[in-house]
């Protein structure tokens, strides 16, 4: 009598299992090739939809699909190419900008996207009230910074000018070379007042307009569908002003953050792109199925920070020595093994034609000459010092394997404390830290973005250095440069300074390592892994 | 009965009282804040947004505050995601929990008591031994292993089954079932062994047997019903911890349900988050457990005696 029930759902269970046995189905990138159906393996869930808020990549891949800035980048060679202004002027001292906005921009909803649209839009990304972390890309426009940070209360004294409904006036505090290229980054991006009006206070966060159904954009793609922990969808826009030339239907994200699912996704057909690929298999790829497996340069680097108002390390001498023992071929060859490049300077190669002459190289007998210069020959007398990382296996391995470097060639101890990703962020930005692991992706591609950093009391610096010359150089000389040559002159000479000083010791160049599937084209390797999904479209394989 | 229920459900006040007001104090307490982020945070930012979520406010106000919107069944908004509330996340990702949480009890009820039965008819023979020792493999193999193997070979070399994804083909559900029921399974079993071994040896089995009762019937009819009230115990509690949901099965099988929420919410010092899944997971307990403490009443008439004349 209670038997039976269970017999049954065994039976079940054993026919459910046999049922669905289907091998040879079609897989969801067979059918995404012939539906120009996009799967995207996008990381984790997105934090919001609104560009003025969120900071991460993810949101990044989903915004770019649904919005569009003034100008747009060339994912072959990162230069700036029109967006919804069709074309623009800069004045010859590089101060202000006129954008011409073209006719048919329109807003999903059909609206067209005017230069109202712009400054109302820069204007609610300023307000304090919406916590926007980006609001610095807006500060090389004149009064912006005093704006946003409540020194100044009229907004019309900002450099923002609306001359027409399609034209729009920037004028710069300062020439700003890279300034085109912020106006990709989603934080500048316009947003539809109506909608953001329709639902609740423009100036807060939580509102609902970003939701399916709400969201109104202007860009290549209409949101179709966001489920939470599952799935965000977009479709095809038939009002965007470029859809002729869009051939992709929809892009399916998936947010995964296990590197592992989401490479057993790739594996069974689930997934077109991947974010990333399980170290341990970028081997086995390399080996075996090279045809899915990239490994591009990357706009990042990995580092350690010092802190310089330590008395061991106060010394240039040390931080120097410190850097010249590690042995950095080594590093990427057997520890990330992920195609990173050993760094010998602050910024990326080849970032917009940059590329920093090596600061140091790698000379053991050299580190312990400047050891002992220092007041430390052999290692002797050198106070215990500790490196500091954030809970994570990779960055475990890499400080191990640089402790043993200090312990053979200098001979000093360094011990390794890890500390959970919050709790490590609050020791570093308050200084409650001796050497700290650190790592850097550019806002946009540019040294500045990189060199910025480092001056004095420069909220990302956190290592106590200061370099009046070197403030100089990032700060006045380089951005008022004639030419680009001799900007990055300026930067070459204020990189140099900072590799002499060593506040930081980088480690390595960042690379992307991740798995496209073949009939996946239109995606050059650039070094902001930027996508621009109108070019993008599937091809399958015949 | 109903005095019973009432008592409990008094008892479970102060309770949760207590599980509120200590994570209250602990999330904040804990070192990095909600809004420390890798790029430097300005302090005007960091102004307006503690003001928006009231952390501005002394710790007092916040506790009363957090205690009056609780009230009113008001999670407030996550930290970590501006536009959506606690409410909403913890109920989108319910359903899809509780879908996975049932079928796994199930076949851990199933398999469980199935195979713990079989080893308790004929103690220390192949028949016990066979299946408690699966059991102790199903309780030490962990499921962030199993999960893999099993999608190894049932979705990667098979392919019988999708790797990943939740109701969106037939079969994405059978492999996270299996792999969250396992542990559970394993339990079952020895608990159902244990709790069969004492009954199958109780005077009352031995005067079924003599009455010339079938085997199955002495088993199933008069052996089942007290032998499984270990089983019974356990099944509430452990039904509150499936519906809380599964950080790892729901990772590796990309199952869009609560567990998740409830490590990344600690990850991201996303205070209000972590408050809502913990009262959440809190209510769960209780109510699981009342519900257990009912059911083993119900089954077992020792103790449906007790209840209807209170102890003085």
């Amino acid at each position: 009598m209670r038997i039976a029930p269970i017999r049954h759902l065994l039976l079940a269970l054993l026919c459910a299992l046999t049922l669905t046995g289907c091998g040879g189905r079609e897989t969801r990138v067979e059918d995404g090739d012939r539906e120009q159906v996009l799967h995207w393996g996008n990381g984790t869930e997105p934090q919001e939809l609104d560009p003025h808020i969120v900071t991460g990549i993810p949101e990044h891949h989903i915004i770019i699909a649904l919005m569009e800035g003034l100008v747009l980048k060339d994912p072959a060679t990162l230069e700036p190419i029109p967006g919804v202004a069709e074309r623009w002027e800069i004045s010859a001292d590089g101060l202000v900008y006129t954008f011409h906005l073209r006719a048919n921009a329109r807003w999903s909803n059909g609206d067209p996207v005017t230069a109202q649209d712009f400054s109302w839009s820069w204007w609610r990304a300023l307000q304090p009230s919406l916590g926007n972390l980006y609001a610095y890309m807006y500060f090389p426009i004149k009064n912006a910074e005093a704006y946003a940070t409540g020194k100044l209360k009229d907004f019309a004294q900002v450099g923002i000018q609306v001359l027409g409904e399609r034209a729009l006036r920037v004028t710069l505090a300062n020439p700003t070379p890279y300034f085109l290229q912020l106006l990709d980054h989603y934080s500048m991006f316009p947003v539809h007042r109506p909608t953001l009006e329709k639902y609740g206070d423009p100036t807060q966060r939580g509102s609902d307009w970003t939701r399916a159904g709400n969201f109104v954009g202007n860009g290549p793609f209409v949101l179709k569908q966001w489920e939470l922990n599952k799935i965000v969808v977009v479709e095809k826009s038939p009002t965007y002003w470029d859809a002729a030339n869009v051939k992709l239907n929809a892009i399916n994200y998936y947010p995964v953050e296990n590197v592992s699912t989401e490479e057993r996704m790739f594996r069974a057909g689930q997934l077109h792109i991947t974010g990333s690929v399980p170290p341990d298999k970028i081997a086995v790829y390399r080996k075996d199925a090279p045809q899915f497996l990239r490994v591009e340069p990357y706009l990042g680097n990995y580092f350690y920070r010092f802190n310089t108002q330590l008395p061991q390390l106060a010394d240039p001498r040390v931080r120097r020595a410190l850097a010249m023992s590690i042995d950095r071929q080594q590093i990427v060859d057997h520890v990330t093994k992920g195609g990173q490049l050993p760094a010998y300077a602050f910024t990326p190669p080849d970032t917009l034609g940059y590329t920093a002459p090596p600061g140091f190289a790698y000379d053991p007998e050299g580190a312990r000459a400047l050891l002992a210069a220092a007041g430390f020959p052999d290692g002797a007398g050198f106070p215990p010092t500790e490196l500091l990382y954030n809970t994570s296996e990779s960055h475990r391995k890499l400080a191990v394997a640089i402790q043993q470097m200090w312990k053979r060639e200098l001979n000093i101890e360094i011990t390794l404390n890890n500390q959970d990703w919050k709790v490590y962020l609050d020791s570093v930005a308050n200084g409650n830290y001796q050497i700290a692991r650190g790592g850097w992706i550019g806002d946009y591609v540019d040294p500045n973005s990189f060199l910025d950093m480092w001056v004095t009391d420069g909220g990302n610096n956190r290592t106590g250095w200061s370099d009046p010359r070197y403030d100089e150089l990032v700060m006045r000389l380089a951005p008022a440069a004639p030419s680009r040559e001799q900007r990055y002159a300026w930067f070459r000479e204020a990189e140099t300074r900072l590799m002499e000083a060593m506040p930081v010791l980088p480690v390595f160049y960042s690379s992307r390592n991740y798995l496209v599937q073949p009939s996946l084209r239109g995606l050059p390797p650039n070094l902001l892994g930027y996508p621009l999904f109108k070019q993008i479209h599937l091809e399958a394989a015949h | 009965m109903l005095r019973f229920i009432l008592y409990r459900l008094l008892q479970a006040i102060p309770v949760l009282l207590v599980v509120v007001t200590a994570t209250f104090f602990l999330v904040r307490l804990a070192p990095g804040g909600p809004f420390s982020a890798e790029k430097a945070v300005p302090p005007e930012v960091l102004r307006a947004l503690e003001a928006r979520y009231h952390l501005d406010q002394p710790m007092s106000a916040q506790y009363l505050g957090y205690l009056r919107d609780l009230l009113h069944g008001d999670f407030g908004p996550s930290f970590r995601y501006p536009g959506r509330s606690v409410d909403e996340m913890i109920f989108s990702g319910l359903p899809t929990t509780a879908e996975l949480g049932l079928y796994a009890l199930l076949i851990a009820l199933v398999l469980g008591t199935t195979a713990g039965v079989i080893a308790a008819l004929r103690p220390n023979t192949t028949q016990d031994y066979l299946p408690m020792s699966a059991a102790m493999v199903g309780v030490c193999l962990p499921s962030f292993l199993l999960g893999p193997l099993l999608l190894l070979v049932f979705g990667v070399w098979l392919e019988w089954v999708p790797v990943s994804g939740w109701g969106n083909v037939p079969g994405d559900k059978i492999l996270p079932a299996l792999t969250l029921a396992s542990g559970y399974t394993a339990y079952v079993a020895r608990l159902s062994r244990g709790g069969m071994l004492e009954v199958m040896s109780q005077d009352y089995i031995r005067t079924a047997r003599a009455k010339g009762l079938p085997e199955w019937v002495v088993v199933v009819k008069h052996g089942l019903r007290g032998g499984l009230i270990p089983v019974v115990a356990f099944a509430g509690p452990a039904f509150a911890g499936l519906l809380s949901g599964s950080f790892v099965v729901e990772t590796i099988f990309q199952i869009p349900g609560l567990g998740r929420f409830y490590v990344q919410a600690a990850f991201n010092r996303d205070y209000t988050m972590i408050m809502g899944t913990t009262v959440f997971f809190a209510v769960l307990i209780v109510a699981f457990n009342l519900l257990a403490d009912i059911a083993a009443v119900w089954l077992n008439p020792r103790l449906r005696h007790q209840y209807r004349k209170p102890a003085a």
